[in-house]
């Protein structure tokens, strides 16, 4: 009975992530789009686009091979399962100690893997333009990535997502490095995202775009695909960043429906927080030229070893 | 159930001899059609039996014996640990893959004779560096093993370059097998040179360093770390594809092995400092060695240099261990020399497969150079898919093998806040750094070997005539990504086994992982890690396979072919595509600028003139420019020197001969 | 409040600091480095009116005022008001690329943290890993003189140095308000000094890069 209870809570919070998705997105568009004094589309335009997608016939192109056409259900599977592992509304899901963070962010590293790959598949100079700039990104992203799972872990004893989010609700303090982590999570979090000012997720027809660019020969079904994982990434980043920082609200392991309750509307909160947060950021700031985004992320790769570098060195840090 | 048919001491040895019969045999073989199959099966099978015998002696009990060889005095000893037993197992699973691949892949050699006798001479030699148990046996095997792979590095078609590959590789094999006899001379320190004295005799902490430098130096450099690795790269490539991969895949691991049972086995405890310099080389190797893999278009070329990564990420988790030893944190050790064990099997099984797959590649356009392939994924389907799998686990992606020892790894870097000492303090964040750099480089490395020669459109007449590869060597290739498929989902048992030689090395073993629930492996705690590749996998099959049905069931289905829209520029021409080096250009920039002097000279035509513009790369590894441009100045310099030797009359010879033999005698003098 | 929250503010706002030194090694903007060093004299009032109130120190609120005032609102302006009358070329003339001087500064973070940890391992830990910061920003400060060609960008470095001066002054116990005075003071007066000087330059040589002062001296010798 239990494990059904957990099954379902487990479930439910798969189910819950894909169906938010969309709507972040949305979200923060709209924001963006009010900052700029537009109207903007509503925020459930990101379902309709998917809705579109998935009834249109899906054009190939004529030198594709099985790769190009597996690609985004690998994406897909892998962000998916990497962001139905970060705790969002509840912590200590069935599965939550089946990957830690490091393996989460390993996950997302072999969805990009395939996607920079099936950038490469019809031999375009656009894609291949594409997969050589986000496996630059992701070579300094990455690294930085790991050094901010350093300074929580260590912060936390633990590299679990729920566990760490148990520590940090329990109060480990105001700690130096992890403010140092949390700035360079946020600068992660916009080059993975392929936010402003690493890239630009609305613009098409231009040099400087790189995740658009691996993704142009896609259509139909598997551009839905590829466009709900992005969203998905969107989420889990936004989701990561409260789970830790703002650990408010989660329910915890086996807890009764009231503190669900909480968490699902805790949870919605720092969502919208996020989503708008990042709109008023992204309309307030113009994007890198290409070759000064290495600077931009060798700086998140320095905070996070300096938070690391310092609680190496005294634990008080 | 009784107990083995033959004790595998005795068997690994007589496979060994086998070997050594067989290699005899190939010589007069090697002139008849069936001498290829007949001798690579033959080493197949002996393989297969050395893995048996090497999974028996990493489970069971230590074993010796005695064997009236060699040395008068002193006999041959060999004895078989579960240390040796591990090792035994990575060699002989390389050896037996590599062997099933040359059956097929041996039937493009233009000359037989020069490659067959030394193949299972090469595999007998590696084997009988890890059951050796004296200095003797052990130097006899490490120099036959280097000159068996020399003799394959120039068995090619006799190019300069191969020619170079071949001395800069016999010079440094020489300069390595120099440091161990003088590490071994060291310990013995005039005793009697069998292991088990060496591993009991006193010596000071001076003499302890100073074999940890020397094992570093021998070791090292028949393994390849930076800045020792510079016969790597010039020489792996060189030999036909299936050594390459033996010695990229697991004549570095023997290597390996030499620095563990010299360091960890013989040297006794380690002082608290042992760790940083293995640290720092190992963190320096792993980001250096991709960045140049990085820079290379020759296939085989990219494959050497990810070797050197892969060797600086074994060496930090051997860094890892020997710091925590020597710190007294027995458990924390044992994680990290489980990792960088469990590492050493993984890159023996995806290094392996790949160096098959750029043979493969090879046999079927004749190219090495990526510029020139493209599309192999619609000729080579097989070789394309196990490909993926081997570039896959090589970038440490989940659910595969290799993720699971950098996880490890990276485990035993969060423990390392309990070393006291300072300097491992503000060395092992950095070097953790490095080793997160290495692992996205990897992956960059990867998708550019990979899109580019698999995917894309040909670059060339060959690639696009390519034919897929025989039977034989897609079925080691197969083979082996299975088995990292396998190695990364079920990574308990592996660790599980490795506990064995860990145990008497450390002093500790991580706990038993087979108990897990799930099959999750959890190194430490389970409040503190788990990873569980098993469910990732699940799950990510699931996901994949749930998606599709959804969408198979409720949306469109239609697909329709169309020619590409590359944003309405479509170009015909495969020359417009991303190339290697275009691919490379902007990690080229952000990193190789400074470490290799990466240069790009753009040539441009006057205007008015057709002529294309063309654009030249260079770079350069400064372990030459700094230590053996140098290093080679010098000894010509002293060449030179002597080289009034042949104008001398025959009394100045004399003269020569009895000074030397004077100040020998007077060296003697003094020393007693 | 407790004990433990006191230590966390005041190390996160000695960190701030640190970080913020680390921002103006980034920065490639004159006006935005000029913006950044505003933050770090906020930062660094925060940093001394909380151990004001941490050590229930009054005349360290005086400090704090003065670093506000002077350092977070006047000098700025001041600067970029110099910035905008001398027409300066907004972009800031780096003489070593921004990626190796952050490493640099990395370096360099590590290196106080290195000596002043050991060092003062029996004072209290407040003031020890203060200290520690404090010495980063001083050497950042430095960093960024050395680093730098542009002299607006050199006086901001040397500005910063002085507020790592003080960040050390107020962690160890407070310094007597007459130092800090006089420390603004003469501050103050190397700012008007180096103001005076260029203009000199500019009107000399058309530019305020430092290097060209050096070519002149050695096209005359």
């Amino acid at each position: 009975m239990a494990l059904i209870s957990h099954l379902l809570i487990q479930g439910g919070q798969m189910l819950l992530v894909l169906a938010l998705a969309p709507l972040v997105t949305g979200l923060v568009r709209k924001v963006k789009a009010r900052l700029y004094r537009k109207r903007g589309a509503s925020i459930v335009q990101p379902y309709r686009d998917l809705a579109r997608l998935l009834r249109k016939e899906a054009v190939v192109a004529e030198g594709a091979s099985w790769l190009f056409r597996a690609a985004p259900y690998l994406i897909f599977a892998a962000t998916w399962v990497a962001a139905a592992l970060v705790p969002t509304f509840a912590t200590g899901l069935l599965f939550s100690w089946s990957a830690d963070l490091i393996a989460i962010i390993a996950l997302l590293g072999s969805a990009r893997f395939f996607l920079a790959l099936a950038g490469m598949d019809i031999g375009t100079s656009f894609g291949g333009l594409g997969a050589s700039r986000e496996m630059m990104i992701s070579s300094l992203a990455e690294p930085a990535m790991i050094m901010i799972v350093f300074s929580l872990a260590l912060v936390a004893g633990s590299t679990q997502l729920s566990t760490m989010a148990g520590v940090m609700l329990a109060g480990v303090g105001l700690r130096v490095s992890l403010a140092l982590a949390l700035i360079a999570l946020m600068i992660v979090a916009l080059a993975e995202n392929a936010r402003i000012p690493v890239d630009n997720p609305s613009t098409h027809l231009e040099l400087t775009m790189v995740h658009e660019a691996m993704v142009l020969e896609y259509s139909g079904r598997h551009l839905a695909l590829i466009e709900l994982s992005a969203q998905l990434k969107l989420l889990l980043y936004i989701s990561l960043i409260a789970c830790v920082f703002t650990p408010w609200g989660l329910a915890p392991a086996g807890a009764g429906a009231g503190a669900f309750a909480l968490g699902f509307v805790t949870y919605g909160a720092k969502l919208v927080c996020g989503a708008a947060l990042l709109g008023a950021f992204e309309a307030s700031i113009a994007k890198m030229r290409v070759f000064r985004v290495p600077d931009f992320l060798g700086a998140a790769l320095m905070l996070g070893l300096l938070g690391t570098l310092l609680l190496f060195v005294s634990r008080g840090l | 159930m009784g107990g083995p048919l033959i004790a595998p001491l005795p068997g690994t040895l007589v496979s060994i001899l086998a070997l050594f019969a067989l290699a005899a045999l190939a010589v007069p073989l090697a002139r008849t059609p069936l001498g290829r199959p007949l001798v690579y099966g033959a080493s197949a099978l002996i393989s297969a039996t050395a893995f048996v015998f090497g999974v028996q002696g990493m489970l069971g009990t230590p074993a010796t014996l005695v064997l009236p060889l060699g040395v008068p005095w002193m006999g041959a000893h060999f004895s078989l640990d579960p240390l040796a037993g591990f090792f035994l197992c990575v060699i002989n699973l390389g050896g037996a893959a590599a062997s099933l691949y040359g059956i097929g892949y041996g039937r493009h050699e233009h000359a037989p004779q020069r490659v067959l006798p030394f193949f299972p001479a090469f595999l007998g030699a590696m084997s009988l560096v890890l059951v050796a148990a004296d200095a003797y046996s052990f130097l006899f095997g490490w120099e036959l093993m280097s000159l068996a792979s020399w003799a394959l590095v120039v068995a090619h078609d006799k190019s300069a370059d191969n020619l170079k590959a071949g001395f800069v590789y016999i010079a440094m094999a020489s300069f390595g097998t120099l440091a161990l006899m003088l590490a071994f001379a060291l310990l013995a320190g005039g005793g009697d040179l069998t292991f088990a004295t060496l591993a009991h005799a006193p010596h000071g902490p001076l003499v302890g360093a100073l074999v940890l430098a020397l094992a570093l130096l021998g070791a090292g450099s028949k393994a390849g770390l930076v800045p020792l690795h510079v016969w790597l790269p010039l020489a792996h490539p060189a030999a036909p594809s299936h050594v390459s991969a033996l010695m990229s895949g697991v004549m570095t691991k023997v290597a390996v092995y030499g620095f563990i049972r010299i360091v960890f086995d013989l040297a006794g405890p380690p002082a608290w400092w042992w760790g940083i310099p293995v640290l720092a080389i190992g963190g320096i190797s792993a980001v250096a060695g991709v960045l140049q893999a990085l820079l290379q278009s020759d296939m085989k070329r990219v494959l050497a240099f990810s070797t050197i990564e892969n060797i600086g990420i074994i060496f930090i988790g051997l860094g890892l261990a020997l710091a925590f030893r020597g710190n007294g944190l027995m458990a924390a050790g044992a994680l990290a020399l489980t990792a960088g064990l469990f590492h050493v099997l993984n890159h023996a099984l995806f290094k392996n497969l790949l160096f098959f797959g750029a043979g493969a590649v090879l046999n079927a356009t004749g190219a090495r150079d990526l510029e020139k392939l493209g599309g192999l994924i619609h000729r080579m389907p097989t070789t394309a898919v196990v490909m993926l799998v081997g570039a896959a686990a090589i970038s440490a992606l989940p659910p595969l093998n290799g993720f699971v020892s950098e996880w490890l790894t990276f485990q035993a870097i969060l423990l390392s806040p309990a070393l006291s000492p300072w300097g491992l303090k503000l060395l092992v964040p950095l070097v953790g750094a490095l080793l997160a750099l290495a692992a996205a480089l990897a992956a960059a490395c990867f998708v550019r070997l990979y899109g580019i020669a698999f995917l894309g459109r040909p670059r060339s007449e060959e690639a696009a005539q390519a034919v897929e590869v025989d039977r034989w060597s897609r079925g080691a290739m197969v083979g082996l990504a299975t088995l990292c498929v396998l190695a990364g989902i079920l990574p308990g048992p592996v660790l599980d086994a490795l506990q064995n030689a860990v145990g008497p090395l450390m002093g500790a073993r991580l706990p038993v992982q087979t108990d897990v629930a799930w099959l999750s492996i959890i190194p430490v705690g389970e409040s503190r890690s788990s990873y569980n590749g098993l469910l990732v996998f699940v799950f990510m099959v699931l996901s994949a396979g749930l998606m599709a049905l959804v969408i198979h069931r409720f949306a469109s289905r239609a697909l329709r072919r169309a020619p590409a829209w590359d944003c309405g520029f479509p170009n015909a021409d495969p020359i417009t595509q991303y190339s290697a080096s275009s691919f490379g250009q902007p990690l080229r920039r952000v990193f190789a600028r400074t470490l290799f002097s990466a240069r790009e000279e753009v040539t441009m035509p006057p205007p008015g003139d057709s002529a294309p513009a063309r654009i030249r790369l260079t770079e350069r590894d400064p372990a030459w420019a700094l230590l053996f441009t140098p290093l080679a100045r010098a000894v010509e310099a002293l060449a030179e020197r002597s080289n009034i030797l042949p104008y001398l009359t025959i009394r100045q010879y004399l003269g020569i001969v009895f000074a030397t033999l004077v100040a020998l005698l007077l060296v003697l003098a003094i020393w007693r | 409040m407790s004990p433990h929250l006191v230590f966390d503010i005041a190390h996160l706002l000695a960190g701030a600091m640190v970080l913020i030194s680390l921002m103006m090694l980034y920065q490639d903007r004159l006006t935005a480095l000029i913006k950044v060093f505003a933050l770090q004299a906020v930062a660094l009032a925060a940093s001394v009116a909380w151990q004001a109130y941490a050590h229930d120190a009054p005349h360290l609120y005086v400090t704090a005022a003065i670093a506000l005032i002077f350092k977070a609102i006047a000098l700025p302006l001041a600067l970029q008001r110099m910035v905008t009358r001398l027409g300066l070329h907004r972009q800031v003339e780096t003489a070593v690329a921004t990626g190796p001087t952050m490493l640099a500064g990395l370096g360099l973070v590590g290196l106080s943290l290195v000596i002043m940890l050991p060092v003062t391992a029996t004072s209290d830990p407040l003031a020890r890993e203060d200290l520690a910061f404090a010495l980063s920003v001083v050497l950042l400060g430095l960093l960024m003189m050395v680093t730098r060609r542009n002299a607006v960008s050199q006086i901001i470095g040397f500005m910063s140095m002085e507020n790592g001066l003080i960040l050390a002054a107020t962690g160890a116990r407070g310094m007597p308000l007459v130092v800090e005075i006089s420390v603004a003071f003469s501050v103050l007066i190397a700012f008007i000094v180096i103001g005076v000087v260029l203009f000199h330059i500019r009107e000399r040589f058309d530019t305020v890069d430092v290097d060209a002062l050096d070519r002149f001296r050695g096209g005359r010798s």
